[in-house]
């Protein structure tokens, strides 16, 4: 794991220096004069071999110092914009995963038990829909409905800027709730719901078809039939020898969706100006803004990687056979 | 010769099959398997047809195959079919920039015409060509790249199987479309190649997996075992009796990458790191172009977002219902 953190941050220090223009003509512009580029170069030190660049930054990169955001927030520093900004992305991205399983679990499970009935057909085919609609044109088609046309439902943002709420936390569900400011916790609620949705549409459609093929799987295996021929109850078959071992897989593939909301948060961000990571990686592209660019990409991938060895561990937890290898 | 009563050898056949009639959607990818290797056609007919009789019968997969057939022959026909030149501003004079940017539908033109006064109906009949393309080519250059990679990784293993995967392990690191969009913003002068390959990169580690694990599950199976022991060289081993078994479940990846491939375009589209020649239309460059819009002009988002969603859905319920066909477990 730490080996792919390395290689990571060789290759985003070498993309960085192989984007078109580089950093000197993203800071000073295509037009600056020959001695103006020669001056911020050598101040920026390009002007030393490739392992010396490498090494200063890492060294910077290990501080937090990833230098000033140019595009995003001008001037904020790039590190810090990350630092604001995440809770922001957690919200929704925990709203969205949490609504996605909740939804996507028990109706796998009931379309397995009734396999190949018009209710089985339908979610399937539903939950490939859900995978075949682009993220950012189905958020566009939630806030074009139900927030423009509708009005039921804020159009963007996290909160009504006339709130005036207590922060603690900066996830601000949890914040109006622990400062017993109840409005201030269900207007956040409510501007969760559209984006949530639009982010969770995708997960839910790979945790629905996994739970429904795990059911399937199991359902077959000798031991469920072991627990049928000595007569226990449909409940206790259902709950401790089906469900529990259907949901070894879908643990898995909850970890595995970590990178697929990231990319969704992008999108779906940028639609409703959330004002959390996505739409922070999704302006720095619009607008070159390199500094904040390195910062996400680099604390994404490592994101992914933690979460992934988190899973590992919660399947160890989870799975005594694994243990004993 | 491969062993007709391996299983494998039974998903390859199935897959044949079931991609020559899905009319086209996978004879892109289809072609580059004969290039790998080539399966025997004798024996086994009844097998064919039970297989065939199996997705016949599923509705899932005609309407997946139907879709995706009827889009292949649009792109194929689409210039004899489009009413108008799809490059030319024919409803230009009714383009008012302030008070009406976007000229409505009138008779002759039933989606109406874009900001530069192109009619959108034409643009959406010819754009399936160039969709189709985008598509194909992305999903062929990745399935090409992770062919290479996998094979690398699962015919040699070791140490040769340990630097690649742990490549691919870096790749899966970084989040599929983050990454297609870093690799594109590196194009000095983007256009429709910057986003094929773009996109096929994302690819590379998906098949190269998908490809090792197949490898190597059989590098231990009996009719690998039979080739060494008859001397058959490494080579011939790896290309004619592995590689061609491997595929099976690496074609129907292709079919859902390749509809993966085409919302991915307009996704980068969308994050401004698309094509930016909007001369030959193309479904995610006009759903990517048309957010300017978007609030005062929703149609012009949402026709070419319906053909996306219809051909990607066509695909992806082809490849679902083929995979599901071709697991073991699943045939009961």
């Amino acid at each position: 794991m730490v080996g792919v953190v390395i290689v990571l941050s060789m290759l985003v220090f070498l993309w960085l220096r192989s984007l078109p223009g580089g950093t000197v003509s993203a800071m000073l512009g295509e037009r600056a004069t020959p001695a103006r580029r020669a001056a911020l170069e050598k101040a920026l030190g390009l002007d030393q071999p490739i392992y010396v660049q490498y090494w200063e930054f890492v060294k910077r990169a290990a501080q937090g110092k990833f230098g000033a955001s140019t595009g995003v927030q001008a001037g904020t520093d790039a590190f810090d914009i990350f630092l604001q900004r995440f809770p922001a992305t957690i919200e929704l991205a925990l709203f969205s995963i949490v609504l996605a399983i909740v939804i996507g679990i028990p109706l796998g499970y009931l379309a397995a038990r009734r396999r190949a009935s018009w209710f089985d057909n339908l979610s399937v085919v539903g939950s490939l829909i859900g995978v075949a609609v682009p993220v950012f044109f189905l958020a566009f088609l939630l806030k074009y409905f139900f927030a423009i046309q509708l009005h039921w439902l804020p159009v963007s943002g996290r909160q009504d800027s006339g709130i005036d709420a207590t922060r603690i936390t900066g996830f601000f569900v949890l914040d109006g709730l622990l400062t017993r400011e109840w409005d201030s916790a269900w207007d956040a609620l409510k501007h969760l719901i559209l984006p949530g949705l639009a982010l969770a549409t995708i997960p839910f459609a790979v945790i629905f078809r996994i739970t429904r093929a795990a059911v399937l799987d199991v359902m077959d295996e000798d031991y469920v039939r072991t627990a049928e021929s000595k007569g226990l109850t449909r409940r206790v078959i259902r709950g401790r020898h089906v469900l529990r071992n259907a949901l070894l897989p879908v643990v898995t593939t909850i970890g595995l969706q970590t990178g697929g909301l990231l990319v969704g948060a992008v999108l779906t961000e940028r639609v409703f100006s959330w004002g959390g990571l996505g739409e922070a990686t999704a302006l720095s592209f619009e607008r070159r803004d390199y500094a904040v660019l390195q910062v996400l990409l680099l604390m994404f991938a490592i994101t992914f990687v933690v979460i992934n060895l988190l899973v590992d561990i919660a399947y160890a937890v989870i799975d005594p056979r694994i243990r004993t290898r | 010769m491969p062993n007709p009563l391996n299983p494998n050898t039974r998903k390859q056949r199935i897959d044949d099959l079931a991609a020559s009639s899905a009319g086209g959607g996978v004879a892109l990818a289809d072609r580059s398997v004969g290039d790998a290797g080539h399966v025997e056609e004798s024996a086994g007919v009844s097998l064919i047809a039970s297989a065939w009789r199996r997705l016949r019968g599923n509705p899932v997969f005609l309407l997946g195959a139907t879709i995706s057939a009827l889009f292949v022959l649009l792109a194929i026909f689409s210039p004899l079919l489009a009413p108008h030149d799809p490059t030319a501003r024919l409803l230009i004079d009714q383009v008012r920039p302030q008070s009406n940017p976007i000229p409505g539908a009138q008779p002759g033109y039933p989606l109406g015409a874009d900001s530069v006064g192109r009619d959108i109906f034409s643009r959406l009949i010819v754009g399936s060509r160039q969709t189709l393309v985008v598509g194909v080519l992305a999903t062929l250059f990745g399935f090409a790249g992770g062919l290479t990679l996998g094979t690398l990784a699962g015919a040699f293993g070791n140490w040769v199987d340990s630097l690649v995967m742990r490549l691919v392990d870096v790749m899966l690191s970084i989040p599929s479309l983050l990454l297609a969009v870093s690799i594109a913003a590196l194009a000095s002068k983007p256009s429709q190649w910057t986003v094929i390959i773009a996109i096929a990169v994302v690819q590379v580690p998906i098949f190269a997996r998908l490809l090792r694990g197949s490898l190597l599950a059989q590098r231990s199976s009996d009719h690998v075992l039979a080739a060494r022991a008859l001397g058959v060289k490494r080579s011939a081993i790896v290309f004619r009796h592995m590689l061609p078994n491997a595929l099976g479940p690496v074609i129907v990846q292709a079919t859902l990458v390749l509809a993966g491939a085409i919302i991915d375009a307009a996704a980068l589209s969308f994050l401004g790191v698309g094509n930016p020649d909007d001369r030959q239309p193309e479904w995610g460059q006009m759903l990517g172009a048309a957010q300017e819009y978007i609030y005062d002009h929703p149609a012009l988002a949402i026709w070419p977002a319906l053909c996306i969603i219809t051909v990607a859905l066509g695909f992806t319920l082809m490849g679902e219902s083929l995979r599901e066909a071709l697991d073991p477990k699943s045939r009961r």
